[in-house]
């Protein structure tokens, strides 16, 4: 036998037979790992806070029996179905959601996609997990899974939360869709779930975004501020009459769509253009990030 | 990367080598030629002393070996296989530590380990607590290992590192440095937990700064400069290039050169009570029976031997603490 020989097999893991459910080891680790960050937890409990301040500040504005927000006077401020909040609790989702889509949500989803990768190579932990090896193509999709895990879990936050709120300070019952039809609660329910997916898909194409930011450089801050940076600039850019030829390119163009899942019947125009759009956006990054990642030289 | 996943690499023959480069050069965008033509072969079963100043391009080599960084040109195998082609087959094989270890702060060493352990497709999940507990054994963390790695010093991450290279039975382990910031106590641990897997059959490859460090414990060496392979083979034939001296230590050195001379020492030279000179191809201890038969009073008898610090020096003609 020769000494080669004698190196490998020892008492444990007699010659390796991988089974194909242990490459799933490193998502799990993943996702384990992100979600017990104080720093994710923070951002989830922000992200819970919003609720809980746009329904006690309406309370408050309404105890004198008034209506809240533009409902009554017509005006423009406060987000989307405001005004329906004293009458039905679940409304609080909507606008819960309607109010941290613009930023809340996807700040959050820029800091933790921007780190994803970045945050590694500046810990130098990157190097060990593909010496590990966790295989470059592995890791990326296995971050991109969590990030995208993230999206959904920060938006349910933001919808349990606010479900909760508003069962509390405001009736719940049957709702009034903004075509005027009357639904059952339980369809109300539905439709709010619904909603709370296509928050969490309109947020896919910016975490793809900063996926690819996060592999560009070995500074976690950097690549988040990167991608904050440009969300604020796109929300910017989207409010400018002149780029109107540009905005439908725009990852947030029509963030505000899922509003039409509350129409009767739901109106699908605006929703299916956000989706393929978001599609487009992983596509384009996802790939970008891939082409980098895997091309790139691992010096942290 | 690409290629299809195989779990165990061509076994090396005997006398194989476990790493073999050729020609393997590394040119930085910036223009920087950080390894420059390297034809390096690691020999099975070897404990072998990367050895070189900080900056002289071992660390780069290290990362072209495990396939971090790809080469500008030339070729590198490891355990046989193509790297970093061959990344995926060959890596779970390989336990490694380079340029220091890398925590996650916020986890427990534990946790650290099974983090890393769940990085390998090839680890089997079942037995991962088991391997985690029996490396933090091994590197005496066991007590610590609930704490988390930020609270740790710095010899307790290096400890730490090491059992992330020994989650798995390794056929090769590169350990970049891995003495770094541990007390000598540490130190000699190291030593002796190298020393203990290389007996395993465990090929090690390690490097250091170090002189001494490499004399201790490896079978062969390397020495780099500015990129550069200087030399490489056992560390006996390394040493040997400048062979040891015999010293003989008397009042009366006249007489013991005369007689040294007689017995076939060559190059004698004398500095007042001390005469030394190249040892003749015959047992000493007739040498000195010879001197003290002469009546030469001899105070001290015996061969300085050549250190690698010597065979370096005579190799580059300079000293080896060089900045990088």
């Amino acid at each position: 036998m020769s000494r080669a020989e004698t190196a490998v097999p020892r008492e444990l893991g007699e010659l390796r037979t991988p089974s194909p459910l242990w490459t799933f080891g490193l998502l799990r680790s993943e996702l384990v790992t992100t979600f017990r960050r104080w720093r994710t937890l923070a951002l989830l409990a922000v992200l819970a806070a919003v609720p809980i301040l746009v329904g006690v500040a309406v309370k408050i504005e309404t105890s004198d029996g008034s209506s809240a927000g533009p409902g009554r006077g017509g005006g423009g401020g406060g987000p989307a179905f405001i005004a329906q909040i004293t009458n039905n609790g679940l409304f609080l989702v909507f606008t819960a959601l309607a109010a941290t889509l613009p930023f809340f949500l996807p700040m959050a989803v820029g800091v933790v996609a921007g780190d994803a990768i970045a945050g590694e190579a500046n810990a130098g932990t990157l190097r060990y997990l593909l010496v590990a090896p966790a295989g470059r193509t592995r890791l990326l999709l296995t971050k991109y899974a969590t990030v995208l895990a993230f999206c959904l879990v920060a938006t349910l936050v933001v919808a349990a939360s606010a479900l909760a709120v508003g069962a509390v300070l405001f009736p719940l019952g049957d709702l009034t869709t903004i075509s005027g039809t009357r639904i059952s609660f339980a369809d109300g329910l539905g439709r709010s779930l619904l909603i709370a997916l296509v928050v969490a898909a309109s947020l896919i194409g910016i975490a793809a975004l900063g996926l690819f930011i996060s592999t560009l450089t070995n500074s976690g801050i950097a690549a988040m501020a990167t991608t904050v940076g440009l969300l604020i600039t796109v929300q910017i850019l989207d409010q400018i009459p002149q780029l109107h030829a540009l905005q439908p390119y725009f990852f947030s163009h029509y963030w505000l769509s899922f509003a039409d899942l509350m129409r009767d019947p739901v109106y699908w125009d605006d929703l299916t253009k956000n989706l393929g759009l978001q599609a487009l956006y992983a596509a384009v990054f996802g790939s970008a990030a891939w082409a980098r990642f895997t091309a790139r030289d691992i010096t942290a | 990367m690409d290629e299809s996943f195989a779990p165990e690499p061509d076994r090396a023959a005997p006398g194989d080598s476990v790493i073999a480069t050729h020609a393997l050069t590394k040119r930085y965008r910036g223009g920087q030629l950080a390894v420059d033509g390297l034809d390096l072969t690691v020999p099975a079963g070897s404990v072998f002393g990367f050895l070189g100043p900080n900056g002289s391009g071992k660390t780069t080599t290290i990362r072209m070996l495990m396939g971090l960084i790809e080469p500008t040109s030339g070729t590198a195998r490891v355990l046989g296989r193509p790297m970093p082609r061959s990344s995926r087959a060959v890596l779970p094989h390989v336990g490694a530590l380079i340029e220091g270890p890398a925590l996650y702060g916020f986890l427990s060493g534990r946790d650290n380990l099974i983090r890393y352990d769940a990085a390998d497709p090839t680890a089997d999940p079942r037995t991962r607590r088991a391997r985690v507990a029996a490396a933090l054994e091994r590197v005496g963390l066991m007590a610590a290992a609930g704490k988390k790695a930020k609270a740790y010093s710095l010899g307790m991450k290096q400890r730490l590192g090491l059992a992330a290279a020994l989650l798995q039975p390794r056929r090769l382990l590169v350990l970049d440095e891995p003495t770094n910031g541990l007390d000598p106590q540490g130190m000699r641990e190291i030593r002796s937990l190298v020393r203990e897997l290389a007996s395993d059959g465990t090929t090690v490859f390690l490097s250091s700064h170090l002189l001494d460090e490499i004399e201790q414990v490896c079978t062969h060496a390397a020495v780099m400069a500015q990129g550069r392979l200087i030399t490489q083979g056992a560390v006996s034939d390394l040493a040997a290039g400048a062979r040891g001296r015999l010293v003989v230590t008397t009042p009366d050195a006249g007489d013991a050169a005369r007689v040294l001379k007689e017995q076939g020492a060559a190059d004698v030279v004398v500095t007042e009570d001390r005469v030394t000179a190249e040892p003749p191809d015959r047992d000493l201890a007739e040498v000195n029976a010879a001197l003290v038969t002469a009546g030469v009073r001899v105070r001290g008898f015996g061969v300085e031997r050549a250190s690698l610090e010597d065979a370096f020096v005579a190799l580059t003609g300079e000293g080896f603490d060089v900045a990088g």
